[in-house]
């Protein structure tokens, strides 16, 4: 029959078509991607790594402020939300059923769904205003915020998956409860909890809104975490909307490693999921 | 007697150790609670000055303290269900492609990785991205089509909005396809349907939940996102004429004006706006986990 002929070679035409479709979705990342090493890579060099910003229409300048800015801030959300994160994970993978376990799993699904800058608000309320100015500490706080939900869930998820026969086999041999949690069932999810780590990691180091009103930025150096300090995306930001082509130049330069770093933070998150 | 204090030191660690636990779950939902009261609590002000006409009036006026915020309201549901549009027939397009035409091998894991990574690109540099790539190709649009050519708009924010929030139905979408049993699919086979009349009147239909569930939390993503919009709205305060017009959305006027703001009613005005995003967020966010759960189980 020739109705069943023309049938398939419609669907044939569909499953082209989709599969171009979906090539296509990709464009706008890769060309970003172009966009970014084409304006950014010329821009970076070892005076743009080690350096401060210079004044406009001064040539040279680095952003080695808003480097060492990131780093801190990644370091102190890390020091809140990991131990925090991976306690949390433990309390809900060992009672599941409990009253508090339902509550605060429904507290880490609302915290991951919360928009950056609403967390932005929150680190304010919390922290800048009882202060009196802008901190390190206080990006840093919303940051960790930022990160508690992905520690949360992977630390769950990966203790559920552990066989009970593990846990059953330590106990059995008459080591005490915290000992077979904290030497036998974390290590032996700890490439599941690296990874939401990392995962976690890469959601914050790009993150500008929250730091607008808490870490506020800084063109100084800055080791104080009571102090304002800078950070790659807020300097990117700042750069971004000045109008000046020099400026614009440091933050295409700034994107690009900014990108590379979190793009590399999420294909090794994969790689290691998957193993 | 050694043995029995260490066994009895053990036990009392064993309690701290669950004390321990139990806390920090407690300190995570203390952290929950006090996110709303802290927000509810710095825009008592503007609550008691305006009540609920806030979400209605179409004024915002630091000069004379007068604030409504329906022409952010109205620019935050246009960008994202806009946006939402837009990335729709590429994320299922994605999610048919990566759940049944290609679900292993090369190209779909090339495919897999170029459709995800751009959820990891920060939202600040494509918001940058877009004010030098974007921006000028929706002028030479404007200019053709014969509107003013502003080139940032709420049109503008919407596409970079689409290509931000796409990953996250096409993830969840293509694992809702993955999830059709093959005996469901070989029926089909069996009856004479053709592959594509397999996928939309079979595979489609018993995905249907978990797609909606992709659509729902990226549009919860949508609402929520700062950065990118900042950048490419335009910033105008009025209720913006058409999609081409500038405009704001709640998350982009507090991005813009939080540092600024002098007076307190001005101050709580912001914190009542960031409460309502709050609140729109996590109830769209909900209601998306909500049915992916039920699909789980």
């Amino acid at each position: 029959m020739g109705s069943y002929k023309l049938r398939i070679l419609k669907s044939k035409i569909i499953s082209v078509f989709l599969t171009f479709i979906s090539i296509v979705s990709t464009i706008p990342f890769l060309l970003v991607l172009y966009f970014i090493i084409k304006n950014g890579i010329s821009v970076i060099n070892w005076e743009f790594l080690t350096t401060l910003p210079k004044p406009v229409g001064e040539p040279g300048g680095g952003i080695l402020n808003a480097i060492v800015g990131t780093a801190i801030l990644i370091l102190i959300a890390l020091v809140l939300s990991v131990p925090l994160g991976i306690s949390v994970g433990v309390y809900l993978a060992e009672r599941s059923n409990s009253k508090l376990a339902f509550v605060s799993r429904l507290v880490s699904e609302i915290l991951q769904g919360v928009p950056s800058i609403v967390i932005g608000i929150i680190a304010y309320l919390w922290v800048v205003k009882p202060m009196g100015h802008f901190s390190a500490l206080s990006g840093g706080i919303a940051l960790g915020i930022m990160m508690l939900p992905l520690v949360i869930k992977s630390t769950e998820e990966i203790l559920k998956l552990i066989p009970r026969e593990i846990k059953e086999a330590s106990l059995a041999l008459g080591v005490p409860y915290y000992r077979t949690i904290l030497k036998v069932i974390i290590p032996a999810g700890l490439s599941g909890i690296l990874t939401g780590i990392l995962a976690g990691t890469a959601r914050i180091a790009g993150e500008t809104a929250p730091l607008l009103f808490t870490a506020f930025g800084n063109p100084f150096l800055n080791f104080n975490i009571l102090k304002p300090i800078s950070a790659m995306p807020l300097l990117i930001f700042n750069y971004a909307v000045s109008p000046y082509e020099d400026w614009w130049a440091k933050a295409w330069g700034t994107s690009c490693i900014l990108v590379i770093f979190v793009l590399f933070l999420n294909v090794t998150t994969r790689l290691i999921s998957k193993r | 007697m050694a043995n029995l204090s260490t066994k009895r030191l053990e036990l009392s660690k064993d309690k701290i150790f669950n004390i321990v636990l139990g806390f920090s779950a407690i300190v995570l939902v203390l952290i929950g609670v006090g996110f709303f009261l802290s927000l509810f609590n710095a825009s008592i002000e503007s609550i008691k000055k305006f009540g609920f006409s806030f979400f209605v009036r179409d004024i915002w006026d630091p000069v004379q303290e007068e604030f409504g915020a329906l022409p952010f309201i109205y620019g935050t549901l246009l960008t994202s269900f806009i946006a939402l549009a837009i990335s729709l027939p590429f994320s299922l397009a994605i999610s048919i492609v990566l759940g049944e035409y290609f679900r292993k091998g090369l190209f779909a894991e090339i495919l897999r990785y170029l459709t995800e990574l751009i959820a990891g690109v920060p939202s600040v540099v494509l918001g940058f991205w877009g004010l030098f790539f974007v921006v000028p190709l929706v002028r030479e649009l404007e200019i053709k089509i014969g509107v003013p050519p502003y080139g940032v708009g709420i049109f503008t924010a919407s596409l970079i909005l689409a290509f931000m929030i796409m990953p996250y139905s096409a993830s969840i979408g293509k694992d809702a396809m993955r999830l059709v049993p093959d005996e469901v699919k070989e029926a089909a086979y069996a009856l004479g349907a053709t592959r594509w009349e397999m996928i939309k009147k079979v595979m489609i239909p018993y995905a249907r939940s978990g797609i909606i569930a992709g659509v729902i939390l990226s549009l919860g993503r949508a609402l929520g996102e700062t950065m990118a919009v900042t950048m490419v709205i335009g910033n105008y305060h009025g209720i913006p004429e058409n999609i081409f017009s500038p405009g704001n959305t709640i998350a982009s006027v507090i991005a813009n004006e939080f540092t600024e703001a002098t007076g307190e009613v001005y101050l709580s005005s912001l914190m009542y706006l960031g409460m309502t995003l709050f609140i729109i967020t996590t109830v769209v966010n909900l209601i998306g986990r909500f049915i992916l759960k039920k699909l789980q189980h």
